[in-house]
């Protein structure tokens, strides 16, 4: 076995071995939450007895351990369980759900990454000069203002005032990819410009970072040009920092989009998530926290792997 | 003039410099240097750093680094004035007429790409060849040079070949868009002395059979001899002297050339053992942790009180190891090590602090191994303190001595390490560890990074103080003629192990093994003819092969 082989294998198991223990966390952590969902499906005026029936019922009472691992036994099989408060598969509602959101992530994704990375050559070609400066000021501007306020400014220019895109979001499965597209353009604009500016930056930095090495000057003396400089020789040296940049802000867009999907009223996972957590619904908030873990987690290991496969030194062993 | 591929004019080089608590300013660092290169003629620029060698090296390809710029002259190429061209004709000459190999091929090449893809890169970009005709030369180059595989080797990436096969492979790329002029900037300096001698020859092959003409860069005198046509001196960015490689070598004009040209001027006495030595390594067996080679094989030595052990090798025979385990920060697997007549602990924590005070250390990069954020007394004064507990007049008084003694003046009391150059430096390392007055200074390489004048002077200094301190040095180096100038004993190490031990005028008279032999005529002698002498008489190959 190479190398490179034994340290994606390290790295996969040690994935799983981080999930698991997320998965520990996010169980724990929803046990020690105050509240009582009885109370709150029952309202105030519930009386003792029909609390505790219900708590009964919903198998409140059993000891913590063997609902974890009963919990964790289903999620591996695809049942993260009923939901609480109105009686349905997790798994169903959240189906639907989380393709709505790795929708809106992957257009957000398939415009920011390589427009940060365009944006990142474009201000090493042009290093303390105005376009880079340009750069910088517009997406540290676009990094710093709260997103919400991004989303509101937008709606209002671009959907009351222009007309171009509607300012709500709504989209359902009987609507054309144009249609969705047209539904999902504003909050895909705020998500890039809240993601832009740290990978434009990273992408900035290590090539900056690649372009003080001696290879450089030897490109440079073999009579390449500018662009060729970077492309050929600084950006493969420069992957493994921007891909992890990368995939960080791919994992936002999946897992950090609450605030957006509640401004628009996106069905996504974020807005499900809120609307069960104000309803202490312990198994959803449970099942979203185990699958926001799992892409956050995912997304980091390909970074990792990424890494590791763009390193000769690994790939092609002495 | 035909025939004359370069010719440089008044050539004036300009750098902007940002000395600490000063305004930015502009210095001239080459004040106008003249010289004209005759196709397939070699051109040896020689001097010390700063001379500014490497900055006429590369204002042959209009080119200036970091923030050097060429302010004035003109640079002939070809029967144009390259300095007067567009960025886009620069573009062409570089690459295409002149091409440039560096000091550190392992540097100088994309460890991402394969070493084909960029022997033949600028040969291609400059249209050239295609890539078929391209690869066929750059093969072809690789079997001119004597590298191993020359069909396959060009598939393989820069950390799967040994440094002196890169620095061939640098050559290559060199050589492949079959330029008219090769910079050679310091081609052999990073590697082994017996790798040094056959990239050596291959270069000069090179040179010869390709009629390629060449400025061969570099400090050493003794390798520059070796190559060039013409010799250029230079100091400071002045031309001290300019001849033939014969008239430079054998009848010098400038005192700084025959500075240059002397041998060392240090002469050592060899001292007998005497009754105890004060460190005694017996059978050390050492490898580092997660690796299942052994780095040293059973090792044996013994250093007496005031005298100096020179552990001489190449990279990779394990003598920095070997100065790692008697400092205890890599406990051997087997054998043990006595100082002062007791056994020292094999690991650092179990050491006492008389132990670490009477063991001192000096390090090859002086200006690494101080803070810079220290000044100069504070430096000195940290082992005093320490050790003695020293504190105000006391200590003030002492550091004032220890200065004295490396030859710097109180002014330097002040100072930080930035403001010294890097002979101060190494002095002012050499008395923060005479400050813990040790009984053995292990001294690693410390004269490597230093030009030979200076380097001279630090040889001196260890010298005179060993007499006043009576301390013993174990001093490890691949420099032979350091090793001739300043030990007592001498220990050669090849593979981890101790290949021939004694004193010094018996380890360096015949009969030699083989390795030693090797070692000991692969030192560039100042004569011309010397390399074709040693290919011709060697017995065996070099180690970084």
């Amino acid at each position: 076995m190479g190398p490179a082989l034994k340290l994606v294998v390290q790295r996969v198991a040690l994935g799983l071995l981080l999930l698991l223990a997320c998965s520990v966390l996010i169980f724990a952590g929803t046990m020690i939450l105050p509240g009582d969902v009885a109370q709150s499906i029952l309202g105030q005026s519930a009386t003792p007895e029909a609390l505790a029936n219900l708590r009964e019922e919903l198998g409140v009472n059993d000891p913590p351990v063997q609902r974890y691992f009963e919990w964790l036994f289903n999620a591996l099989q695809g049942d993260l369980g009923t939901a609480l408060t109105n009686g349905r598969s997790i798994t169903e509602s959240i189906g639907s759900r989380l393709g709505n959101t790795l929708f809106l992530a992957f257009w957000a994704a398939v415009i920011s990454v390589p427009l940060a990375i365009f944006l990142g050559l474009l201000a090493v070609r042009y290093k303390d000069r105005w376009p880079d400066k340009l750069i910088s000021a517009v997406t540290l501007a676009s990094i710093s203002i709260p997103e919400f306020l991004i989303g509101y400014l937008l709606m209002y220019l671009v959907a009351v005032k222009l007309r171009w895109f509607p300012s709500v979001s709504m989209i359902n499965d009987t609507m054309s990819l144009g249609e969705k597209l047209s539904a999902i353009a504003i909050p895909v604009a705020v998500l890039t410009l809240v993601v832009l500016a740290h990978m434009m930056r990273m992408t900035r930095a290590a090539i900056l970072n690649v372009m003080q090495s001696a290879y450089i000057e030897t490109a440079e003396l073999k009579g390449l040009n500018m662009f060729q400089v970077i492309a050929r020789h600084a950006f493969p040296n420069a992957i493994a920092p921007i891909v992890n940049v990368v995939m960080l802000n791919l994992a936002y867009l999946v897992v950090g989009v609450v605030v957006i999907e509640v401004v628009f009223t996106y069905p996504g996972m974020g807005q499900y998530l809120v609307d069960h957590v104000s309803k202490r619904d312990v198994p959803v908030v449970q099942a979203c926290g185990l699958i926001f873990a799992a892409v956050y987690i995912g997304l980091n290991l390909i970074a990792d792997v990424v890494s590791i496969l763009s390193n000769p030194r690994l790939r092609h062993p002495k | 003039m035909s025939d004359t591929l370069v010719k440089v004019r008044d050539l004036k080089i300009g750098a902007t410099v940002y000395p600490p608590g000063e305004k930015p300013h502009d210095i001239e660092i080459v004040h106008g240097v003249s010289f004209d290169l005759a196709a397939g003629k070699v051109l040896g620029l020689i001097g010390e750093s700063g001379a500014g060698k490497s900055t006429i090296g590369l204002a042959a390809m209009a080119y200036g680094r970091g923030g050097v710029r060429i302010t004035g002259g003109e640079v002939w190429v070809n029967g144009r004035d390259i300095l007067k061209s567009g960025l886009g004709d620069v573009r062409k000459l570089r690459g295409g007429e002149v091409t440039y190999v560096s000091q550190s091929a392992a540097a100088s090449f994309n460890p991402a790409k394969k070493i084909m893809e960029q022997v033949t890169e600028a040969a291609i970009v400059q249209g050239k060849f295609g890539r078929k005709e391209a690869e066929d030369r750059a093969r072809e180059l690789f079997a001119k040079l004597g590298l191993p595989d020359p069909d396959n080797i060009g598939e393989r990436y820069p950390h799967q070949v040994s440094g002196g096969q890169l620095q061939r492979c640098m050559t290559a790329l060199a050589l492949c868009p079959e330029p008219d002029l090769v910079v050679f900037d310091e081609p052999t300096t990073a590697l082994d002395v017996t790798t040094q001698i056959d990239v050596l020859k291959a270069i000069k092959e090179a040179i010869k059979d390709t009629g390629v003409a060449a400025l061969y860069i570099t400090h050493d005198l003794a390798v520059v001899a070796q190559v060039s046509d013409d010799i250029m001196v230079l100091r400071m960015g002045d031309t001290v002297e300019y001849g033939s490689v014969d008239q430079i070598i054998n009848n010098p004009q400038e005192d700084y050339t025959k500075a240059l040209v002397s041998v060392r001027s240090i002469e050592h006495e060899e001292k007998a053992p005497t009754a105890e030595p004060v460190l005694s390594v017996k059978n050390i067996t050492a490898r580092y942790k997660g690796t299942k080679f052994d780095v040293l094989h059973d090792v044996s030595v013994d250093l007496y009180p005031g005298q100096t052990l020179a552990v001489v090798g190449e990279s990779g025979s394990g003598k920095s190891t070997l100065a790692r385990v008697i400092t205890g920060l890599l406990p051997p697997r087997e054998g043990e090590i006595s100082f002062a007549g007791r056994k020292l602990s094999p690991d650092l924590d179990g050491r006492s602090l008389e132990d670490l005070r009477e063991l001192q250390m000096i390090y090859q990069m002086a200006d690494v191994a101080m803070n810079p954020r220290q000044t100069v007394g504070t430096i000195i004064g940290r082992p005093l303190e320490f050790y003695f507990g020293m504190r105000g007049a006391e200590k003030r008084k002492r550091i004032l001595e220890l200065l004295e003694e490396i030859e710097l003046g109180p002014e330097f009391l002040d100072r930080y390490p930035a403001e010294l150059s890097g002979g101060q430096k190494q002095r002012v390392c050499i008395a923060r560890s005479l400050a813990a007055k040790p009984k053995l200074i292990i001294c690693d390489e410390v004269t490597s990074a230093l030009d030979p004048l200076v380097a001279d002077g630090i040889l001196k200094l260890l010298l005179d103080l060993q007499k006043i301190e009576d301390v013993a040095y174990l001093f490890i180096t691949h420099d032979l003629a350091t090793v001739k100038a300043i030990s007592d004993n001498i220990a050669v190490m090849y593979q981890g192990k101790v290949q021939r031990y004694g004193g010094k005028t018996e380890v360096l008279t015949p009969p030699f093994d083989d390795y030693t032999d090797l070692l000991l005529s692969s030192v560039p002698e100042m004569k011309l003819g010397w390399l074709e002498e040693v290919i011709a008489h060697r017995k065996m190959e070099s180690a970084g092969n």
